[in-house]
């Protein structure tokens, strides 16, 4: 097809291009100026050290995300040792006096997940490679806390992952240098089977509408197994769409089958719509062999409260953590009390568990640095393991040094039939102790993964 | 392709002087110009981008990280690609991120089953995402115009749904995939439980840096980004080639009038498709080296938005030129790894020598248009490029010389009419 002259002078300009051009990379691999050697990935130099606060700042997340870097401005201003101290005061652990971490001034850079792992891993590699963050925390969605976590391990920087309710994250993609403190749905399935029990009865019929993607699929297996465990019987289960927004023919097969409970495996968007559809669709008045009909969300959050409105009213659901808890269960729950305190006071409304859970990994992480006398990823990781703590809102909490997992009490609330403001829109029905909600590190819903070793980057 | 390619040579001859002139790399004088700087451009991108000291307040703005390089390069890639089928037939497909994602998806299986060879990898992503390209491809091009948009926008978004869910055993749904110490690699060896697999090219790391300081300045030199730039270097001169090709010269005619095409006895078909094939193996291309530099993939790299992105590239630096859709690539880039990370407390320390009310009111100004409003920041420029640069930068770029060289030639314009004047003289 192409007619192709080969000339002497051609042949000769195109051989010295090519060669110039091969040679060109050459100059670079040779290179002699090596950097100073640190031991590990970004040590900091100087007078201050970076963190990175990776949270979705557009998406469907943005709202967790907008109030997740509250909580990390509330903590690095803690740290620094500017406002009253917050949970400073009440962590069992007293390495932290409001210096900064080890003396060095604590700084932030921000970025924007958009909820994709793509974005998120971009965003997380330019704190890292141009910003030098010693550690990346953040994150409102499984997806993005995997692809974070991973990238943290081959990077050499801690991860503390922030709103993550997969098993996944510390079952079958669990990495040595990524830590959780939020629950998982194991956990939200252990907590909520012996409640729905005492409220609902051990004879009940259920059927699933779970979202169709990995954070889904967990869930609705978590919830499955701990419900049948004590006599439920599963009826069905539906995957819909993520991108669903009217869930009306899902709802509809639901009134035609003899299931008298509907477990709705949905978060954010999904969950508000679901939810909203099926009292639409009247199943809260709905009786099925005289028993009345009742509708389940694993995964509360308070923003999805707001969304979903008065519709919420009566449904149960699991939380990580709730601002009114050492108010009505007392002592045992304290550093609540003076976290929405400090929140309150700078933002002028309660924070949501979103916001709890980012705080209180940057100070496990502060305080982890602290103890271990060094900001090396190993020396964190060591000092993180099997740490046992208290006064963080949560009651006595373990890192777990199996999968790097918090285990501690599991929040189980109801929607409030007559809330008094947007920002008090549940009750909490119980707390389930942390016994209840563990689980052997190689248990079948977290198998297939291995922490690996803890990497240092250098 | 028998008789067509026949009636292509005659079209073409008239015009021989793009491969008989015998120049280097059989590229004109101002073709091999371009090429050269583009590999100037590239090869000194860790310090061009850099030009603030690392300590600097200005430092926010230094794009010369190995990450953002990287991306730079690699979605320049994959605006060449776009561009082949955008710029010289006049489709416009709205589902391109499809064989991206597909090549990515490909190049971490041959990672994981393979090799850690980034090489097989590549070459992986490249043959899936064309056989891929080639039913979507072979499809869509029943239509043309919207109808074809159309359709490649359901393709990639059916991709993208298929991808998040139903495969997710082959994809790994919403978490992605990524590479395992305990993957099943045929070549190279074992790996230790604990270690952590790193895509390699014989034995080099992806993201092996070498950091070079001069004074205040620190330069990344990353072998990841070295080798995506070799890439991106002959990804440009194949562009370069077809557009001056005869082949692209009847894909210019596509796009100038198809149904003249017809009518000469022509089926624009074959070139179309061939056109499209080649420009999704571009896509996979750049897929391949997103998960050579980055070893993993998420379904969010299919959606809609991403194939829309790869447009506004090709737009925003000039569609059908050569060397726009990697400006264009550039400038989205930056903006969305760059001006997305100026948070208020930034933008409070840049204003931090006015007085207090005058702070607060120049922060509450610019704070929508920076940090998570990023988006907006863009679309206002894509808008004003649209509006006064059709051409899109590339133009820009040329009225600018323009008006640097108004002593020794006159405009664009004037210049056919000289090149007419001319001809008709001969």
């Amino acid at each position: 097809m192409t007619k192709t002259n080969f000339t002497r002078r051609g042949a000769l300009k195109t051989g010295a291009a090519t060669g110039a051009g091969l040679a060109l990379p050459t100059i670079f691999t040779g290179a002699a100026w090596s950097e100073a050697h640190t031991g590990f990935t970004n040590a900091p130099q100087g007078s201050t050290v970076t963190l990175g606060f990776n949270v979705p700042q557009s998406g469907p997340y943005a709202d967790e995300g907008a109030d997740e870097l509250r909580a990390f401005q509330l903590a690095v201003e803690h740290l620094n040792g500017d406002g009253d101290g917050g949970m400073l005061q009440t962590f069992s652990s007293q390495a932290l006096d409001g210096t900064g971490i080890m003396g060095k001034r604590v700084e932030f850079v921000t970025g924007d997940t958009q909820t994709k792992s793509d974005a998120a891993r971009a965003s997380a590699r330019s704190m890292i490679e141009k910003d030098g963050a010693i550690m990346v925390s953040g994150g409102s969605s499984s997806g993005v806390a995997v692809a974070v976590q991973a990238l943290c391990q081959e990077a050499g920087v801690i991860f503390m992952a922030g709103l993550t309710h997969s098993n996944d994250t510390t079952g079958k993609d669990k990495k040595a240098n990524g830590f959780r403190h939020f629950f998982n749905s194991y956990m939200s399935g252990a907590a909520l089977a012996p409640i729905l029990a005492a409220q609902y009865g051990t004879d009940r019929k259920a059927y699933h509408l779970t979202a169709d993607y990995n954070w889904g699929y967990t869930t609705e297996e978590a919830i499955r197994s701990s419900t049948e465990a004590m006599g439920w019987e599963t009826v069905n289960t539906v995957l819909t769409p993520l991108t669903q927004t009217d869930f009306s023919s899902y709802i509809a097969p639901v009134l035609q089958s003899d299931a008298d409970v509907l477990v709705l495996n949905h978060y954010g968007g999904n969950m508000v719509n679901s939810l909203t559809n099926a009292v639409q669709f009247g199943l809260r008045q709905r009786e099925v062999g005289g028993k009345q009909f009742e509708i389940v969300v694993p995964l509360y959050s308070e923003l999805m409260a707001r969304g979903a409105g008065e519709n919420i009213a009566g449904i149960l659901g699991s939380q990580n953590w709730d601002w009114k808890l050492e108010n009505q269960l007392g002592d045992r729950y304290s550093g609540t009390n003076a976290f929405v305190q400090s929140f309150g006071q700078k933002y002028g409304f309660p924070p949501s568990q979103a916001a709890h859970t980012c705080y209180v990994q940057t100070l496990l992480y502060a305080d982890a640095v602290t103890r271990a006398g060094s900001f090396n990823p190993c020396a964190v990781v060591e000092a993180l393991e099997g740490f046992e703590f208290d006064g963080l809102g949560n009651g006595p909490t373990l890192y777990r040094a199996d999968d790097h997992q918090c285990f501690k009490d599991v929040v189980v609330v109801r929607g409030k039939e007559n809330p008094e403001n947007e920002f008090d829109l549940v009750e909490i029905v119980e707390v389930t102790p942390v016994d209840q909600v563990t689980y052997p590190p190689d248990h079948p819903q977290f198998a297939g993964g291995s922490l690996g070793e803890c990497n240092t980057g250098a | 392709m028998t008789d067509q390619t026949q009636q292509t040579a005659t079209v073409t001859q008239p015009r021989p002087r793009t491969r008989s002139s015998g120049g280097i790399l059989g590229l004109t004088k101002k073709d091999f110009g371009l090429l050269v700087l583009v590999a100037i451009l590239t090869i000194f991108a860790p310090v061009i981008l850099n030009p603030f000291p690392a300590g600097s307040a200005m430092a926010q703005f230094n794009a010369g990280y190995p990450d953002l390089m990287q991306r730079f390069v690699i979605f320049g890639i994959f605006a060449i690609g776009f561009n082949i089928l955008f710029g010289l037939t006049g489709y416009l497909s709205f589902g391109h991120a499809a064989f991206l994602g597909v090549g990515s998806y490909a190049g971490i299986w041959s990672m994981k089953l393979l090799t850690l060879n980034v090489i097989p990898a590549i070459l992986v992503s490249v043959i899936v995402a064309g056989l891929f390209s080639l039913i979507v491809g072979f499809i869509s091009l029943r239509r043309s115009g919207i109808y074809f948009s159309i359709l490649t926008l359901a393709f990639a978004m059916m991709s993208y749904a298929l991808a998040y869910s139903v495969l997710t055993p082959i994809t790994g749904g919403e978490t992605g995939l990524q590479l395992r110490a305990s993957d099943p690699r045929i070549f190279g060896g074992e790996l230790m439980p604990g270690m952590t697999p790193r895509a390699t090219l014989f034995g080099m790391q992806m993201q092996d840096s070498t950091d070079l300081r001069f004074g205040a300045w620190t330069f990344t030199l990353n072998t990841g980004y070295y080798i995506a730039g070799i890439v991106l270097l002959v990804a440009f001169y194949l562009s370069i080639r077809i557009f001056r090709s005869p082949f692209g010269m009847m894909l210019r005619a596509v796009k100038s009038n198809q149904n003249r095409l017809n009518y000469t006895g022509l089926s624009p078909k074959p070139y179309t498709l061939a056109a499209f094939v080649i420009s999704g193996m571009y896509a996979g291309l750049a897929g391949g080296l997103l998960v050579a530099m980055d070893t993993q993939v998420g379904a969010e790299r299919m959606f809609w938005t991403a194939s829309g992105e790869v447009v506004l590239m090709t737009i925003l630096g000039g569609a059908g030129t050569l060397i726009g859709p990697i400006l264009g690539a550039g400038f989205i880039k930056y903006f969305e790894n760059i001006v997305s990370t100026i948070n208020k407390s930034t933008l409070e320390s840049w204003f931090a020598f006015m007085p207090d009310g005058l702070q607060d009111a120049f922060v509450a100004v610019i704070y929508p248009f920076v940090g998570k409003g990023w988006h907006l920041t863009l679309g206002l420029l894509f808008m004003l490029v649209v509006i006064f640069l059709p051409g899109g930068l590339v133009q820009g770029g040329s009225k600018l010389a323009t008006v640097f060289r108004r002593d020794r030639k006159g405009g664009g314009v004037e210049d056919d009419a000289a090149a007419q004047r001319q001809a008709r003289e001969e």
